[in-house]
């Protein structure tokens, strides 16, 4: 599958080998082989958690660099809501938007704008009751990914509106046309807070291409930021109000919605997992909304995020302080824009077999292996747990002498039997604890 | 192809354990590639049925039989038996004490539910002696 694209990469002269990845990666996606560590392409969601756990920092993201912007005429720089909670004192969004264009942005368009606007749009669809209950966010990219190939049965209730991203760059790039500047020479450059959103934008779901042009890194871009910053100014006005810089952090697209109290808000990649279990099994049948982020608190725990989540979770509780409710309304319908205009297809990246029949077979093949191995999920082998590795023999992607428990077992037979070496001393543990 | 079987024992006093037969019937339907449908009512069936085994029946044995075109789960206890299967499985009927309520759970939804997403449901129970639920599911 050559044509994936992922923004979350290994630096393989960086990587030791150790098994924190493949632990943590909720598609199972990673495996250690040669002493590096190897992402499976079809698998990867692009969630980042992989990179938060790396203690080599072996695992990146891949972003656009700053100098991407100098080969757009016009650059609009996209400010996603949880951008204001990664600086200190920050008592008007102004001193962000005049930062940027000190830096070298023409225009800053706040995505907190589009997310009052996808909050409406998610509102009016809610209250037509045409939808699949509970209806399921499409707002985090890496969730998207997520129930896209771990989570079949759930498709249909993902709502199939533009997220606040791709709407603010089909909104700046439209005005900025209208304006009179060449569609071509108009860049829209998000500052991102994750790698899913890098991926989001190269290879989107939901639309055949996205309007925007180029991702730079929130941390990237913080340094250049905090020196253009200048205390005192207010020349460009806020462009949304509490509901979409609420957006910043986990639970603020589910309040937004104003007209149900029945939704859900679950943050984390493992928590988002088991709710996304017990939706599967019809648990809460009369949740109206589920709102889910990969990142613990939501969007302000990116992995390329500068400030502690918690911490920046304060501030925009501060600047949200004196903010109108909201101030970007749907005059009428939902425009065509917002809509998806591809649907979310399955990709089955966990089967066993290319066909049932081939599975069944492979299945008892697993079966079979399963009962050698030690169940220990040690991760020495490379896989994640011993049953991934079963799966992984009878893919033919491994082979059993891969376990080095089963190994260790033979090795000591063959040495005690032939008189060799020492014996391990398995009773030095009990007679420390006696000590 | 032979059917694969799975055994799952639902203890009676952790419902923090009551849908873990489900979750694992789950992964392996996805590993075996059945289809979305099939696999979402087996699994809203079978996660009603080991509630019901949890609350009302001190817990119990599934015995799941996972075919190509079909799924079969037997559910069996030894628990108090149901008095009157007629009213048992009509909607919103709960005997679920109320600490379980307060809990979430006895809506009276559980036998209905299994009924409804199963193709295939039968029920048999003696007081004092225990309770057989059949259901199949066919894709």
């Amino acid at each position: 599958m050559s044509d994936f694209f992922h923004s979350v990469t290994l630096d393989k002269d960086k990587c030791k080998g150790c098994i924190n990845c493949i632990k943590r990666c909720p598609t199972e996606a990673i495996r250690v082989r040669d002493g590096k560590a190897d992402i499976i392409t079809e698998r990867c969601i692009d969630c980042g958690e992989c990179i938060r756990v790396c203690p080599h920092h072996a695992k990146k993201a891949i972003t656009d660099p700053l100098s991407s912007i100098e080969q757009y005429a016009y650059k609009i720089a996209l400010t996603a809501p949880s951008l204001f909670g990664q600086f200190n004192n920050i008592d008007d969004p102004d001193l962000v938007f005049s930062a940027l264009k000190r830096i070298g942005f023409d225009e800053v368009f706040d995505v907190s704008r589009a997310a009052e606007l996808v909050s409406d749009a998610t509102r009016r669809l809610l209250e037509a009751g045409n939808l699949r209950r509970p209806v399921i966010s499409s707002a985090c990219p890496a969730v998207l990914r997520l129930i896209r190939v771990r989570f079949p049965s759930l498709i249909n209730r993902v709502l199939q509106l533009v997220a606040p991203m791709e709407l603010s760059a089909r909104m700046a790039k439209d005005a900025a046309v209208a304006a009179g500047h060449r569609r071509e020479e108009v860049g829209c450059i998000f500052l991102t807070p994750c790698p899913a959103k890098v991926t989001a934008m190269r290879m989107p779901i939901g639309s055949a291409k996205s309007e925007v042009d180029a991702a730079v890194a929130v941390k990237d871009i913080y340094p250049l930021m905090v020196n253009a910053m200048k205390q005192g100014e207010s020349a460009e006005p806020p462009q949304s109000g509490r509901i979409g810089l609420g957006w910043a952090e986990s639970g603020g697209e589910a309040a937004g919605l104003l007209s149900t109290d029945s939704y859900l808000a679950a943050d984390g990649i493992e928590n988002v997992i088991s709710v996304l279990e017990d939706l599967e099994d019809n648990k809460y049948p009369h949740l109206e909304f589920v709102e889910l982020d990969a990142c613990p608190g939501g969007c302000v725990g990116g992995v390329l995020q500068v400030e502690n989540p918690y911490i920046a979770k304060t501030k925009i509780k501060t600047l949200r302080r004196y903010m109108p409710v909201s101030i970007n309304h749907l005059s009428e319908s939902i425009p065509p824009e917002m809509h998806w205009d591809v649907d979310l297809e399955y990709t089955p990246v966990m089967e066993l077999g290319k066909t049932t029949q081939e599975s069944f077979e492979k299945y008892a093949e697993l079966d079979e292996i399963l009962k050698k191995l030690p169940d220990l999920d040690c991760g020495s082998c490379g896989a994640p747990t011993c049953e991934t590795f079963a799966e992984d023999v009878v893919r033919g992607a491994a082979a059993l002498g891969d376990c080095v428990v089963l190994m260790r077992k033979k090795m000591e037979a063959i040495m005690s039997a032939a008189g060799l070496g020492e014996e391990p001393k398995r009773d030095s543990y009990q007679k420390w604890r006696a000590r | 192809m032979a059917a694969i079987r799975l055994n799952y024992d639902v203890p009676g006093d952790d419902f923090t354990r009551a849908g873990e037969a489900s979750a694992d019937l789950k992964a392996r339907m996805k590993k075996l590639g059945m289809p979305s449908e099939g696999l979402r009512r087996a699994a809203i069936a079978l996660y009603e049925g080991e509630i019901n085994l949890a609350i009302h029946a001190g817990g119990g044995q599934i015995l799941v039989e996972l075919g190509p075109d079909k799924v079969e789960m037997t559910l069996t206890d030894q628990g108090p038996g149901i008095a009157d299967i007629g009213l048992a499985m009509s909607e919103g009927y709960s005997t679920a004490p109320d600490e379980v309520r307060s809990l979430g759970f006895g809506a009276g939804m559980g036998l209905p539910n299994m009924k409804r997403y199963s193709d295939d449901f039968e029920i048999e129970s003696e007081l004092g002696k225990g309770t057989r639920v059949f259901m199949r599911v066919n894709f």
